[in-house]
């Protein structure tokens, strides 16, 4: 099982003047085995929204309340939230010099699963995702995300999604900045976790593109740090033909 | 040929720098020092145990080695040691150093030779009351293929001096390991002339000690020589370590590449590095970059990084520095917490990345395992209490 539940969800930032309020009441629910598109133009707060959810010292909760299965997430410290089942596919993930992919991998999956994973099936489980990421064997001697492109950092933070297994993936932007071969590669990932049992998505994104090879339950149009409305799939080709214009204008 | 002979060789005189007072062995040409002057600044004086007044002393530091074939090790008298032609003294615990030492251990790698294992120099102390005064020089023969190790532990009060003659064409990797006990005082002048077409590369490990000070000083013998100068160290609470560098490019086409990360922790940690690079208007085409990393881990640690670069000549290839003191990154304590790292994992995985990348480069792998295991019982005492 696993129930995301946002509810009312306020959040603000210090910045120069002061504190400045960017999610201003987002109420949103994905329920077991769902996945969920957020559409909103720059700006909107679709970061602030996964930040906010995994925990990000620079985002405070003014109100609302987020639940997964039930369980207080907005109590729990950062590393706790992984470990209860939220993963987060950063839009810009961060180098860590001097650690390898495989040393960071085996110490991550160390601490979500409680124990160290079994060398032998781990290694060709590593292996595995590595090939079906299309990231070669060299990678896992690599630091982590330094110097990868962009195309690679996006492919690592998914081949994370498949080794970790958590209950619920926030994805912020994994398409962003894929060619058309590596949209394919990350979006096979992606479907390959939601094949799994009752996993959750919630899949952040500016462009429909994605959405051709990820097929949403449902689609939210997020505007100035609001749901301006919610549909199903077919909410993602009318904003695909006619922009975010009409929310933008009544904002 | 001594240096003076070296220079009008080499065709330069003196140069007016400000970096970096005149080398030489007469110890009253070295002022004592007041604190004040630039080269002592940041030393605290008092804590150098009476070292600054020189007073002699047959008090040796014990002494293992492991000599690989094509090595020898005998001792020679300081005129002969002088008459190498290496760079004198720059200060006046260098000067003293040579003045009491009485004499020198000369470690020869025979021209050509290509060593099949490291020599190692293994040197500890007996006690801090003891006041040591060392003179070493390693000569590398042109040609020659070597890794030498300089070991200290154990406690002392501890001056020398060492030169480093790296003959044309050689290859040396020299690795110093400070791993001396909370007690120990450690200064050392270390200066070495890197041959034509010669590459040298210089590991210095600062673990332990309560004042340790070294100033490491290159120059070329001729064009085409490459020094690359890396350092870690991991300050605790009331620990001086302070690693001084002087990199002067006296020749065209040298190149020289300085990298030191350092860590603290603890109360009144102080780590101090000094990068002085000097192109001289005969050193065309050369190519410098010097870098200072350091990582504050806990309140009440200062480090002081500086790096100054003095160019004379507008045709270099390449130079530049870059030096940062800075606490964690949030971003990546973040990133490795919301994968369920815990903090205390993060940090530890951060700070092992940090000085990783350094260790790995030595290629002697027993030492290197030994090296991140040193950091690791560092971490412990701060950062991964709240593991244990
Ligand atoms: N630390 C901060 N200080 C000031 N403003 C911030 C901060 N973080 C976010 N913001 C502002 O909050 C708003 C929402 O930012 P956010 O990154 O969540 O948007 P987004 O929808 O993810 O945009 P994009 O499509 O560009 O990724 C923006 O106006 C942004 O400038
Ligand atoms: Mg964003």
């Amino acid at each position: 099982m696993s129930k995301l539940e946002i509810k009312d969800l306020r959040v603000q930032v210090q910045t120069e003047d002061g504190p400045k309020e960017i999610l201003k009441g987002v109420t949103l629910t994905i329920k077991d085995g769902e996945t969920h598109a957020i559409m909103g133009p720059n700006g909107s707060g679709k970061s602030t929204l996964a930040y906010s959810i995994a925990g990000h010292p620079r985002y405070e909760v003014t109100g609302g309340t987020v639940l997964l299965d039930g369980e207080d997430v907005l109590s729990m410290t950062v590393d706790e939230r992984a470990r209860a089942g939220l993963f987060l596919a950063m839009q810009y993930p961060v180098e860590v010099p001097g650690v390898s992919v495989a040393n960071f991998l085996r110490t991550a999956k160390t601490a979500i699963d409680g124990e160290a994973p079994k060398l032998r099936t781990w290694t060709k489980d590593v292996n595995a995702v590595m090939e079906r990421m299309n990231l070669d064997a060299t990678f896992s001697q690599r630091s982590v995300n330094e110097g990868f492109s962009g195309g690679e950092k996006k492919r690592h933070e998914i081949a994370q999604l498949d080794l970790l297994d958590p209950k619920v993936a926030v994805l912020d932007e994994t398409d962003s900045g894929l060619d058309i071969d590596a949209l394919k590669v990350v979006s096979d990932g992606v479907n390959r976790f939601r094949e799994r049992d009752g996993k959750g998505v919630l899949l952040i994104t500016h462009y429909t593109r994605i959405l051709r090879y990820i097929k949403p339950d449902y689609v939210h149009v997020f505007v100035d740090g609001r749901v301006a409305d919610e549909g199903g799939p077919e909410l993602a080709d009318e904003l695909e033909a006619n922009g975010y214009e009409k929310y933008l204008a009544t904002a | 040929m001594t240096a003076a002979v070296l220079n009008d060789a080499l065709e330069q005189g003196h140069v007016e720098s400000h970096l970096h007072p005149e080398p030489t062995y007469d110890v009253d040409a070295h002022p004592v020092p007041s604190g004040r002057e630039e080269i002592w600044r940041f030393t605290p004086l008092k804590r150098l145990r009476g070292l600054l007044d020189g007073a002699p002393s047959d008090s040796h530091l014990d002494i293992k080695e492991e000599l690989p074939a094509g090595v020898t090790v005998t001792t020679i008298s300081t005129e002969e040691a002088k008459a190498l032609g290496v760079t004198p003294a720059f200060d006046r615990l260098g000067a003293l150093a040579v003045a009491n030492a009485g004499g020198a251990i000369l470690v020869d790698v025979a021209a050509e030779a290509d060593l099949d294992g490291p020599v190692r120099l293994l040197l500890s102390g007996a006690s801090v009351d003891d006041v040591v005064w060392g003179h070493l020089v390693l000569r590398v023969g042109a040609h020659s293929r070597a890794t030498i190790l300089v070991e200290h532990t154990g406690s002392t009060t501890f001056d020398a001096f060492t030169t480093v003659l790296v003959g044309d064409g050689a290859q040396l990797d020299l690795v110093h390991v400070n791993d001396w006990a909370d007690d120990a005082v450690h200064a050392e002048q270390i200066n070495i002339r890197v041959g034509r077409d010669a590459t040298l590369r210089q590991f210095e490990f600062t673990l332990g000690g309560d004042l340790v000070r070294t100033s490491t000083n290159v120059d070329y013998a001729g064009p085409g020589g490459s020094a690359e100068l890396f350092g870690l160290y991991f300050a605790d609470a009331g620990q001086h370590f302070e690693h001084r560098l002087f990199v002067d490019h006296n020749a065209p086409k040298t190149k020289s590449h300085v990298v030191y990360k350092g860590a603290l922790q603890g109360a009144k940690a102080h780590t101090v590095w000094i990068g002085n690079v000097l192109i001289r208007k005969v050193a065309e085409g050369i190519e410098t970059f010097e870098e200072n990393r350091n990582l504050v881990l806990t309140d009440g640690c200062h480090a002081d990084s500086v790096p100054n670069l003095e160019i004379e000549t507008g045709e270099i290839a390449g130079a530049g520095h870059a030096s940062a003191v800075g606490r964690f990154d949030d971003e990546q304590l973040f990133y490795l917490r919301s994968r369920g790292i815990s903090e205390p994992e993060a940090r530890r995985l951060v700070v092992h990345g940090f000085f990783n990348d350094l260790i790995r480069r030595v290629g002697v792998p027993e030492l290197e395992e030994k090296l991140l295991a040193t950091v690791e019982d560092e971490l412990a005492k701060n950062v991964l209490k709240e593991l244990v």
